[in-house]
């Protein structure tokens, strides 16, 4: 598969390093240029420094010829954003996208997202843990 | 009108005390505790402070009873979550999102976003309606210098058409540089040049230039913001 991440932060770097090791064609775009420091000097994907709300720098990522994109940077509308623009404009089959606020997980899910948030798998797990000693 | 912006800098700013002028009903929302402080001494108006993209703070401040809300924060990706909020969680039935970057026009109006604008006097003209859409738009303002390039379509009740440009009284800081029309070749004005109804004008003017270039094309005194 063709994929492209936006945000390289924890998830973002760990994410890219996962999938070249499976075996994917991956690239990985950041707006700053240190944080792709977290791939290690050995990461076989592509680095491209830009901001990914920009189409410009989707393409030179390969989003026209991907098979899914994701979006993982600390802001969440940035992700928003990005994801809706990967799946309408450049119509990705799989556009994934991180967010914090479980109100907008519900929003964006009826719009049509693949969204992910972190906030209600943590709280989850955490009330079954507690759970656990009653 | 109960109207909610989100972003308090100076589009909002402007914006919030324009429309408290036109007596519409208005409530700001802002992140930065600090600007927060600025509006509440300057503007009187119920500012909120808060997350505009947030689900709670939209509730807060009653967008479900809102007739329009505007995104004017400095980052596009903000102010497309808080139109889509707005229009998909409250029902708000006009939205209206600043372009920070133009680029982003095209995607705004696919994602459903009713109205994108990239500055203050045309976020009032689609509110109030004086002035029809788009029959003057700010293509670029130079920075620092106070000058904006600007893109005007003439309408066909304008005073200025068939007179020559030189009997039009354009004052010195406003500079017709292109008349574009419609299936014919562009023209670089002279003082002979005649006007046409549906004819792009592009201009270089200053803030008073832009204001004379109005009351020109348009014929109509229009206010400072």
């Amino acid at each position: 598969m063709n994929i492209v991440i936006l945000g390289c932060g924890r998830t973002g770097s760990y994410l890219a390093k996962k999938m070249v090791m499976e075996g994917h064609q991956v690239s990985v775009v950041d707006s700053n240029r240190t944080s792709f420091a977290l791939l290690g000097p050995d990461f076989a994907g592509e680095l491209i420094l830009g901001t990914g709300i920009d189409e410009d720098v989707l393409i030179r990522a390969g989003i026209e010829n991907a098979d899914a994109f994701v979006a993982v940077t600390n802001h969440e509308n940035t992700n928003l954003m990005a994801a809706q623009v990967a799946k309408y404009t450049f119509q990705v089959p799989r556009a994934i996208c991180r967010v914090e606020d479980p109100a907008r997980q519900e929003i964006y899910r009826n719009l049509g997202l693949e969204i992910i948030c972190h906030t209600i798998w943590e709280v989850a797990k955490v009330d079954e843990i507690l759970a656990q000693d009653k | 009108m109960y109207i909610i912006i989100v972003g308090g800098g100076k589009v909002g700013y402007y914006l919030a005390k324009s429309l408290i002028e036109s007596n519409h009903e208005v409530l700001v929302i802002e992140k930065d505790p600090q600007r927060v402080n600025v509006l509440n001494t300057e503007l009187g108006v119920s500012i909120l402070e808060g997350d505009g993209s947030d689900v709670t703070f939209l509730e807060q401040a009653g967008a479900s009873r809102a007739n329009v809300v505007i995104a004017v924060t400095g980052d596009d990706e903000d102010n497309l979550v808080v139109c889509q909020i707005a229009k998909h969680k409250f029902n708000v039935a006009r939205t209206i999102a600043r372009l920070n970057n133009p680029k982003n026009r095209k995607v705004f109006r696919q994602l459903g976003i009713d109205v994108t604008v990239s500055s203050t006097e045309l976020i009032l003209s689609q509110i109030e309606q004086s002035i029809p859409a788009h029959l003057l738009v700010h293509l670029m303002t130079l920075r620092n210098a106070g000058i904006h390039v600007i893109e005007v379509e003439v309408p066909a009740d304008s005073p200025a058409i068939g007179k020559p440009l030189r009997e039009l009284g354009i004052p010195a800081d406003c500079i017709f540089s292109l008349v574009v029309r419609e299936g014919k070749e562009s023209i670089i004005p002279s003082g002979d040049t005649m006007l046409q109804t549906g004819d792009h004008v592009l201009a270089v003017a200053s803030e008073q230039g832009e204001a004379a270039l109005r009351q020109i094309v348009f014929g109509e005194k229009v206010n400072q913001p």
